[in-house]
């Protein structure tokens, strides 16, 4: 009996530990998280000061870090290694988990970390050539001796930082979901500039397009989907002279937009549910010229829209050394500033949204799928095997084939991960081309003056931007600029033909030929995502771009103003005029019939049409006007362009249904085609408003507070692992929304807001919602959310030498 | 009560370099060395481990103001206080150590008879 005590209690203690040492599905090893000296515990931080003393293999003279309070680092070092090397050990100590999450993602190995339930996204980020592209990059960018070096430094001081971690001092996201870092490489650099590119440039509307040209024929394709918008205020004002040769435009083949009969269509029916990308990814930028400042010097604005994600997208530093002197947003798992100012030029970015991935149907030669026709002849498919390791499972092994095009991103009988990627087609994509973004940003941290930011462009290829630009010499200047390819008009807009050599990109727009407007007479450049140019560029860049009332809004702002401040321009930055409500209240009102709405319908009417047009958290007029212009489209639209899985279609935008409203209320296209009666605009009008009525107020009860912007919206900044609450900040008491200036949606907002006054000395604020510290036990993790909620600006504190006092400055780190 | 501060002593000095699980190592070893009753043996690995558990957690969680514990505690039990992660720190730590340090007991006395019969009640 003894023996037996003995025995089970052996066990059951063994077993205790056992059990408690190992995770369970997503229960975390509890043994490890809750001990004091190695679990959670040990994330818990203070607020940091006292100075500190490293030494570290790695450097090669003492680097200098001025550390102040809202914990950006202020780095002072005597060449460029130590300077990128302290960076990378900087950032890597600041934000290690997400550096290499956000690069496990781009590469397709999240299965490695959270198992199977990530493998179709790997699989699908892997065929979409995101490793290779990297791969490429990486390639190119180690071409250069100079960013070779960049690169093995920064990759360097992060592996400094990893080398001396224990478990107990490993992030808690490690902890929780229980793997270890592993070091890190120059490819994870390159990696990241790719998962930019996806989240980017990596719209594609080719497949949902030919589906509306196959079902409505080109006559009414090209009537529901213009190729330029009725509303528009592109970035390069009307008006401004092209001064270069234009290359000839590729001729398009004669059966260019008709041959969609003839291209294979396999079968859609299983599709994973995927949402679409995300319109409201999107950024604002301008700058004012002298003239229009108030101190005689330009003022640059920009704030870049992203997913609203914890721990934050960006990271502030200050990067000094004899050739450099910057600040500003870095990007963890890059080295630079990729927003940012010197003493003598600012700049910014926006997205483009040029049209930069294609689609063409393959055809091979049989079923080996060894060769497949193009130009008239057979050509070797090659085949790359994708290795996915998956948490718990044995491996599995992907094979992917590559043509001249591209990867095919799904063979005919698999299934799309997304609904806007075609099956049985290669994907031409700008991320799979060699690219060396490091150098632009390196030199545009150099930058002295328009000439460098001109020549800094030209080696940038993607996700292509529009970069803002101000110097000291009183220059300002914009380009919406990256490697562009060279088509024929509307080559993109529908899927391609690729056994025909005319639907090739035909090489690229030169660099120094990208849209570019500097110093025009009305002494501002601004972009938000609108259409780069007008009509009269010679080349075509994209069919669509993002809604045009973000630019308008500010370029009317702009035209107002005079003397601007930095606190007019951050005004402008936190604007929640709802230009688009402006533009279709007028319409929408008369249009619908107010007989027949019940008393309560009338008085949601009637807080519409008293609303001031403001997205202000407490209004209650924002929330109607978007429900309602939602119920509309979907009315509108869905009976023709929603038929489902079998057959993906995008319907007309926004600012098409307007014009058909204004111009058209007859149109046949307001019938609801699932129902026996014909439909008109009153009656659609009617029952989209009554339906928003109905919506609201079984969500948020009778009209009142209840249904106010804030509460509507509900505006969380998420931590990158998916229901996280607890490493999240929820249900924000902030204005704005999709298509706003101050472009705060539900779940993506400015990730980063910055203005510079240049002049004598650089004078700059910014703020992003988070904190420098992606360790959610850090008094550094949101701290500055609350700032960025109220519209506020820190000032930048942007040093000349690391003797300088500061009250800010709360410590100094030396790296021997 | 010797056990116990034997038992605080070396796993606190333990854990400095050796994973978590080396609390069982401790409790089981100074019980094994020293226990004359499970009784005493699982509370001295008990009392022993969740004391340096409680005091380091709890020194933590004062200095940082408690900013993480109630994250944590939102996150696993679904309650911002700092109580449960507190609770359940103490217990988890507690439990192995008194399992541990009885299972030492037991297998000493299993293994050397001199200890079988208790020498008082």
């Amino acid at each position: 009996m003894r023996y037996i005590v003995t025995v089970f209690t052996a066990l059951l203690t063994v077993a205790l530990i056992w059990a408690l040492n190992r995770s369970w599905g997503s229960i975390p090893a509890f043994g490890p998280l809750m001990s004091p000296f190695t679990g959670f515990w040990q994330n818990a931080e203070v607020t940091r000061s006292g100075d500190e003393e490293l030494t570290l293999s790695g450097t090669q003279e003492p680097v200098t870090v001025l550390v102040d309070d809202m914990a950006v680092p202020h780095v002072f070092a005597r060449n460029d290694h130590d300077l990128y090397f302290a960076q990378g050990y900087l950032t890597a100590r600041d934000r290690l988990w997400q550096m290499e999450f956000q690069t496990h993602a781009a590469a397709g190995r999240l299965s490695e970390v959270v198992g199977s339930r990530a493998l179709e996204l790997d699989r699908f980020n892997r065929r979409m050539g995101m490793g290779y592209g990297a791969e490429q990059t990486l390639a190119e960018m180690e071409k250069n001796p100079q960013t070779r070096a960049m690169l093995d430094a920064y990759t360097a001081g992060v592996n400094a930082w990893i080398k001396q971690l224990k478990p107990a001092s490993y992030p808690i996201e490690y902890k929780l979901l229980g793997y270890a870092p592993e070091a890190w490489t120059s490819l994870k650099c390159a990696l990241l500039l790719k998962a930019m590119t996806s989240t980017l440039a990596s719209g594609a509307d080719d497949l949902l397009m030919t589906n509306v040209l196959r079902k409505y024929g080109p006559t009414v394709t090209a009537d529901l989907f213009p190729n330029y918008p009725a509303h528009e205020d592109p970035i390069i004002p009307v008006g401004t002279k092209w001064d270069f040769t234009p290359l000839p435009i590729p001729k398009a083949p004669a059966d260019s937009g008709q041959n969609v009969a003839n291209l294979p269509d396999f079968a859609l029916t299983q599709l994973f549910r995927h949402p679409r990308a995300n319109p409201a990814i999107g950024s604002n930028n301008w700058a004012v010229g002298p003239e229009k400042s108030a101190t005689g010097h330009p003022i640059l604005s920009n704030d870049p829209h992203l997913t609203l994600s914890l721990p934050s997208i960006w990271y502030q530093i200050q990067l000094v050394s004899p050739t450099v002197n910057v600040y500003g947003a870095s990007l963890p798992g890059s080295p630079n500033v990729i927003i940012g100012f010197n003493k003598d030029v600012a700049w910014g970015v926006t997205n483009v949204g040029s049209d930069v991935l294609d689609f063409y149907a393959i055809k091979f030669r049989d079923a080996s799928r060894k060769e497949y026709w193009h130009d008239n002849q057979w050509k070797p498919v090659r085949r790359r095997i994708e290795r996915i390791a998956v948490k718990g499972l044995p491996t599995v092994n992907d094979t992917v084939l590559y043509t001249h095009h591209g990867p095919v991103v799904y063979e005919a009988g698999q299934k799309a991960f997304k609904r806007n990627i075609p099956v049985g087609y290669a994907a031409q994509w700008i991320a799979h081309k060699p690219s060396n973004e490091l150098i632009c940003f390196y030199e545009l941290n150099r930058a002295r003056n328009f000439a460098d930011y001109r020549k800094a462009l030209t080696y940038y290829v993607a996700p292509a931007q529009n970069f803002i630009f101000a110097d000291n010499n009183n220059d300002i200047a914009i380009s919406p600029n990256g490697r562009f390819p060279l088509k024929w008009r509307q080559q993109g807009k529908f899927m391609l033909d690729g056994t025909n050599p005319a639907d090739d990109w035909h090489g690229y727009i030169p660099a120094e030929q990208n849209p570019l407007v500097k110093n025009p007479p009305r002494h501002f450049v601004s972009s938000a995502n609108q259409s780069s140019t007008d009509p009269t560029y010679p080349y075509y860049l994209n069919w669509i771009f993002a809604p045009y009332e973000r630019g308008q809004r500010i370029n009317d702002r702009l035209t107002q103003m005079q003397r601007v401040t930095v606190d007019s321009m951050r005004q402008l930055q936190n604007d929640v005029y709802n230009l688009r409500a402006a533009d279709a209240l007028p319409i929408l009102l008369p249009l619908l019939p107010e007989k027949g709405l019940t008393a309560s319908e009338q008085q949601a009417l009637q807080q519409l049409k008293s609303w001031k047009l403001n997205n202000d958290p407490g209004e209650v007029g924002p929330t109607i006007f978007t429900e309602w212009t939602a119920q509309l489209m979907h009315a509108i639209w869905a009976d023709d362009f929603n038929e489902g899985d079998t057959l993906p279609m995008r319907p007309p935008t926004f600012d098409r249904t307007l014009t058909l409203m204004k111009r058209d209320t007859g149109s046949r296209w307001f019938d609801n085609k699932k129902t026996p009666v014909r439909e008109h605009l009153p009656q659609i009008m009617q029952q989209s408003f009554r339906a928003t009525c109905d919506t609201l107020v079984r969500r948020y009860g009778s009209l009142g507070t209840g249904w106010s912007w804030a509460t509507y919206k509900s505006t969380d900044i998420r931590h990158l692992i998916p229901g996280l609450d607890a490493f999240s900040v929820l249900d924000l008491n902030v204005g704005g929304g999709a298509g706003i200036v101050n472009a705060t949606t539900e779940r993506t907002g400015p990730s980063w807001r910055m203005v510079v006054a240049l002049g004598p000395e650089p004078k700059a604020y910014g703020v992003y919602p988070g904190g420098q510290s992606g360790n959610p036990g850090s008094p550094y993790y949101v701290n500055m959310v609350e700032t960025w909620r109220q519209g506020k600006l820190n000032e930048l504190l942007y040093l000349t030498s690391s003797q300088v006092r500061h009250a800010r400055i709360t410590h100094r780190i030396t790296m021997n | 009560m010797i056990q116990i501060l034997f038992i605080m002593l070396l796993s606190a000095l333990a854990q400095l370099v050796l994973p978590w699980w080396s609390i069982a190592i401790v409790a089981f070893g100074v019980c094994f060395w020293r226990s004359t009753r499970g009784g005493q043996a699982f509370l001295s690995g008990f009392l022993g481990i969740a004391v340096v558990w409680l005091l380091y957690a709890l020194l933590i969680h004062l200095r940082t103001e408690g900013v993480f514990t109630g994250r944590m505690g939102l996150l696993l039990f679904k309650s911002e206080s700092a109580a449960l992660p507190l609770l359940v720190t103490v217990v988890l730590g507690g439990l192995i150590g008194g399992l541990s340090g009885l299972t030492g007991f037991l297998i000493r006395r299993a293994t050397n008879p001199a200890v079988s019969a208790p020498r008082d009640a």
